[in-house]
């Protein structure tokens, strides 16, 4: 399948610092995929980079197999949505449409209106008056109705509370079932992404941690927990991604292939909430492959 | 039509879920040979999740016979589960009622009818499947 975003060693630097630095992933196309991350580990740098907001310092970035600015066409075929919604607030709804029906060569207008008048929104009110998920889903509705092959998201459902939040999640899912868009969305709010999302690619520090479809992510991951054991003596199928101690128990999240058969530990399944912290929490440096190495146990 | 709701604390998987709702509206004859299941789009718009995840448990659901796919009319009940057994669900629900008011005349709370009938439920299938195994 082919990548909606493909990075190699992708940087930016703002004077002396980077923003974002040698980072290298591939989202494949036909999913949501949730970009997770801590504040400052270069979500929104890579997707301006992929919107071609910014221009890279180092490394080469395509968004669905072309330069992120290659033209109109490709420009067409890139649905982004900024933080915080950005609108026009002194310009009615309507107008917004008129604008949008204008800059976007394959505006589908009848599915704007449509969502429009679902939404409940006057033609003539002004953006600058709709109350923060009323902004969202009127944003929203501009970024759909250009009918793009790939969506762009940056943080949609932050400042949202929980019911416009939904709101907008139903939404999204709703226009996804129905255009077969691929959506690249960030996030910090894991709980939102559980739904949502069907891959999940998390970020610290530029550097890609864990990257894949959710299903197959949990289904692979497994919390342990039995007598306090160095993880070192684990098999070497078993990849340690967290280790907690105390003096007589080991609780140990595991990525494995196959079933864990030693007795000694109880095992249990992972949520995708768990599984994202453990591999935010990993220190820096070595890939998370050789991570048992390092950890120490007390002896 | 039945209507999919979500546990987000349960821990199990959204896809196994909307297969576990589906079998059990089998097995209660809540939905029959012929129903349609919701809409896909209408399921991921209704609980905000991904569509892929509906339509993995449709998959799910036809591969195991339960369920086909109509292309561009959406996915049929195709199978049963009650195994002709719903109209004996009536008096087994009524032992099972006059049961519990015993138990909970004995002082039993509601956990311990639960483990209760947890365990005797897996000594039984044990057994069950310890003499299929010497009998053959």
């Amino acid at each position: 399948m082919t990548a909606v975003i493909e990075t190699a060693g992708l940087g930016k630097r703002y004077r002396t610092k980077w923003a974002l630095s040698d980072c290298t992933l591939s989202i494949p196309a036909g999913h949501v995929a949730g970009l997770v991350g801590p504040n400052g580990a270069g979500k929104t740098t890579l997707i301006n980079l992929a919107t071609g907001m910014l221009a890279p310092s180092a490394g080469t970035i395509e968004v669905l197999g072309g330069r992120p600015i290659d033209g109109p066409a490709q420009l067409a075929r890139v649905g982004y949505l900024a933080q915080d919604a950005p609108l026009y607030a002194g310009l009615p709804v309507a107008d917004h449409l008129r604008l949008g029906a204008h800059l976007n060569p394959g505006w589908d207008a009848d599915l704007a209106r449509h969502r429009v008048e679902r939404l409940g929104l006057h033609p003539r009110q002004k953006a600058g008056t709709l109350s923060g998920g009323q902004r969202g889903q009127l944003a929203l509705t501009l970024a759909v109705a250009k009918r793009p092959e790939l969506l762009i998201l940056d943080e949609p459902v932050a400042s949202l509370d929980p019911l416009a939040r939904r709101e907008f999640l139903q939404d999204l899912m709703e226009a996804v079932a129905e255009r077969q868009v691929s959506v690249v969305l960030s996030s910090h709010l894991i709980s939102d992404m559980e739904r949502a999302c069907d891959y999940v690619i998390v970020l610290v520090d530029s550097r890609v941690r864990v990257a894949g479809a959710v299903d197959e992510l949990l289904a692979a991951h497994h919390l342990l927990s039995g007598p306090r054991r160095d993880p070192a003596s684990l098999p070497d199928r078993v990849e340690v991604v967290a280790a907690s101690h105390t003096d007589v128990q080991s609780t140990l999240l595991v990525r494995t292939s196959g079933p864990v058969l030693d007795p000694a530990w109880t095992v249990s399944e992972v949520g995708l909430e768990d599984l994202v912290l453990a591999y935010m929490k990993q220190a820096a440096g070595p890939t998370p492959r050789n991570s048992h190495r390092r950890l120490e146990v007390r002896k | 039509m039945i209507e999919f709701h979500l546990d987000g604390r349960s821990g199990v998987a959204p896809y196994l879920q909307l297969i576990h709702q589906v079998r059990h509206a089998l097995r209660l004859g809540l939905l029959r040979e012929g129903d349609q299941l919701p809409k896909v789009k209408d399921v991921a718009a209704g609980l905000a999740i991904n569509p892929n995840t509906v339509l993995k448990a449709y998959r799910e659901l036809e591969y195991e016979g339960l369920a086909a796919a109509r292309p561009g009319i959406g996915t049929f009940v195709t199978g049963t589960l009650d195994g002709g057994s719903l109209a004996a669900h009536g008096p087994l629900r009524r032992e099972l009622q006059r049961w519990l008011a015993k138990a909970r005349r004995a002082g039993l709370d509601d956990e311990s009818i639960e483990a209760l009938f947890a365990s005797t439920f897996r000594s039984a299938s044990e057994d069950a499947e310890g003499t299929g195994r010497w009998a053959g």
